[in-house]
């Protein structure tokens, strides 16, 4: 997305959601998509788990029991954002207030997606994964800068981030904005492929 | 090293590449075809407006309308009976978009609009040694074709209709060979659905696949784009057969197919991995053994044959899924009693689907208390089927014989299963309210399908095949 927010250090407590195979279908039903904005899909961010039939907020889901402004960061299990390519699923989860996500495995077009709009997919061993829901209270830091996340009880864990989209994060590059710089490039291949 | 044997993934890459990829940065990657849809364009076009750009390449951008439009007639006013207003606004947002950037759309009262994936290939849009992308993960269909087709954001659909290319790492590659010969009565969707249960759901994740062997040599086009379609959902973005004759004779006619056609499937039928070409991972499945199959799960991977018992729960995961689809572990699949049956959406709204499903219903009514959906998958695909009388053997039959669109896969032009109810659907997810809110989906073929339909729970398809 262009002019996204430069990103580098913030700590946050977790919000867990240990539940495996996560799809973009849960964190933003198909009946959402007809929108043509991107804000203001917060409110039904895993709308069918966080609200009974009539709206009403389900009392022990826990996007219901945290106060979002605390909790920057979403821990999913395993294979986190698989299913539909809607970006929407990102847009949800940013405007609701997470700025990552970390999980054992996250699907590749949903991390392409959340890389694009300031959300930092982490994936993480199962070690860690496990230390993070046995204390689900806890407060990381994630260093983007150091690619590190640091879990409550001093563990530091190195990530793995493609490097362009981290320079991306960091820097507030433009994606978009990067690839029109391409331009001379593209055209000389379109001439030369008589694309 | 330029001796050296290569995937037909890499050779399709390696023709796409507008600059390579480094350590820091990503390969720019040329795309062929974008294929676009109402639903994940519409903040696409708007980042390109407020950069005060114009699409690119309208020539590579077709955009068609299916996701959000309704499958019902209009009425005597003329008037589509769209679910919601903004349903019928999103609809608008990509008309108007496509009439201010010179872009083709395939819309209302066009006889080629369809499902994206199924209108792509039917107009010879899709052609072999592509890169196609949309909007949309199911866009893995085209790699039947043998293209590099994958799913996108709708950020990446702005970069493309800015510049026609993606910034794209290239994934890894893995071989998926199906030997031996099917069973009558086994299709490419039980192929497919037996491949995700042995990758498992996030199996194939950063890779792209390939299919071979002699049981995708043997499937039709049709059953080829089925097994292509599901890749996406072994959380693989993009899966590929090499063309072969029958890949040439199915586009040969087609719209927009190159003028000088011999020349270009001569070309096509270079399209292959070569001997001793190395791919990061192998699987290998036994096609002779698959059999007719049915999720009973809440992931496309939990799926078993439908001749044996609902599996027993070997982890938390699965009783969770178990659970919700009210299915008890050990029991046979015929208890279930079917209150939905769907046919149609882009892994199964084809003439071969559909053709399939009247095969077993021709003469047959569906049971008390089952409602039926048949959907095309195209304009081009209900044309033919009328003119065969398809849709007289569906609706004799007691099903709703629909207009072309997305419809009960996806659940958001107003087609929806009621809370609880048990779908049967040859579509391509069986998440969690999916087609509907409390929605249970068992994703299965069309034969199975209308099999389930007409006895009323699920069953296997072989009991009506003569």
């Amino acid at each position: 997305m262009s002019n996204q927010e430069p990103i580098n250090t913030f700590s946050s407590r977790i919000a867990v959601l240990p539940e495996a195979n996560i799809d973009t279908d849960q964190i933003i039903p198909a009946r959402f998509l007809t929108t043509t904005s991107r804000k203001g899909l917060g409110v039904a961010a895993f709308n069918d788990w966080r609200y009974e039939k009539d709206g009403t907020p389900k009392p022990d889901f826990i996007l219901n029991t945290i106060d979002a402004s605390e909790h920057r960061v979403l821990v999913g299990g395993n294979n986190f954002g698989c299913g539909s390519s809607r970006e929407h699923a990102p847009w949800a989860l940013t405007d609701y207030g997470f700025k990552a996500v970390i999980s054992t495995e996250i699907a590749d077009i949903f991390t392409s997606n959340s890389l694009k709009n300031g959300l930092l997919p982490i994936v993480v061993t199962p070690e860690i994964h496990a230390k993070l829901l046995a204390s689900p209270q806890q407060r990381v830091t994630i260093d983007l800068e150091a690619n590190e996340l640091r879990l409550e009880d001093g563990t530091v864990f190195i990530f793995k981030i493609e490097a362009f989209a981290r320079q991306c994060l960091l820097e507030g590059v433009d994606a978009m904005g990067w690839l029109i710089n391409r331009l001379p490039a593209i055209e000389t291949y379109e001439r030369e492929h008589a694309a | 090293m330029s001796d050296q044997p290569k995937s037909l993934f890499d050779k399709v890459w390696e023709k796409h590449i507008v600059e390579d990829e480094s350590h820091d940065r990503p390969a720019v990657l040329y795309i062929d075809l974008h294929l676009v849809h109402e639903v994940t364009s519409p903040q696409a076009f708007s980042a390109i407006e407020e950069r005060g750009l114009k699409v690119r390449r309208p020539d590579r951008t077709f955009a068609t309308l299916d996701h959000s439009t309704p499958t019902l007639p209009p009425n005597a006013a003329g008037e589509r009976p769209y679910f919601t207003a903004d349903a019928k606004n999103q609809v608008e947002t990509l008309e108007r978009n496509t009439k201010n950037h010179g872009v083709k759309l395939f819309g209302w009262g066009s006889e080629n609009r369809g499902v994206v994936h199924v209108m792509g290939p039917e107009m010879g849009l899709t052609q072999p040694g592509m890169t196609v992308v949309c909007g949309d993960s199911h866009t893995s269909t085209h790699g039947a074709f043998g293209c590099i087709a994958f799913g996108i954001g709708t950020s990446e659909v702005g970069h493309v209709l800015a510049t026609q290319c993606l910034a794209q790492r290239k994934p890894k590659t893995m071989r998926v060979t199906v030997t031996g010969q099917l069973q009558a009565g086994v299709s490419g969707k039980d192929v497919a659905l037996t491949i995700i249960n042995r990758l498992g759901f996030g199996g194939g994740t950063g890779y792209a696949l390939e299919y071979c062997g002699p049981v995708i040599e043997a499937l039709d086009m049709e059953g080829r784009m089925t097994v292509c379609n599901l890749s996406i959902e072994a959380g693989a973005r993009c899966g590929m057969i090499a063309p072969d004759q029958k890949t040439i004779e199915w586009l040969r006619g087609r719209a927009y197919v190159p003028a000088d056609y011999e020349a270009a499937a001569a070309e096509w039928l270079k399209l292959k991995s070569d001997d001793g070409a190395v791919f990061d991972d192998e699987i290998t499945i036994d096609g002779s053994v698959i059999e007719p199959m049915a999720t009973w799960g809440t992931t496309p991977d939990q799926g078993a044959a439908v001749s044996k018992a609902v599996p027993v729960a070997t982890n938390e995961n699965e009783a969770k899924a178990l659970k919700y689809m009210h299915f008890a572990g050990g029991e046979a699949r015929d208890l279930a009693k079917v209150d939905v049956v769907f046919i149609g959406s882009c892994t199964n709204g084809r003439m071969s689907d559909l053709r399939a499903a009247a095969e077993i219903m021709k003469g047959r009514h569906i049971a008390d208390g089952v409602r039926m959906l048949v959907v095309p998958g195209s304009e081009q695909v209900r044309a033919e089927a009328v003119a065969e009388g398809l849709d007289k053997i569906f609706t004799d039959a007691g099903a709703e014989w629909r207009l072309p669109g997305c419809s009960m896969c996806i659940a958001m032009n107003g087609d929806f299963v009621q809370p609880g109810q048990l779908a049967v659907s040859t579509s391509n997810r069986n998440f969690e309210g999916r087609q509907g809110p409390g929605a249970r989906t068992v994703l299965a073929s069309p034969a199975t399908a209308a099999a389930s339909a007409i006895a009323g729970h699920i069953t296997d398809p072989r009991r009506y095949i003569a």
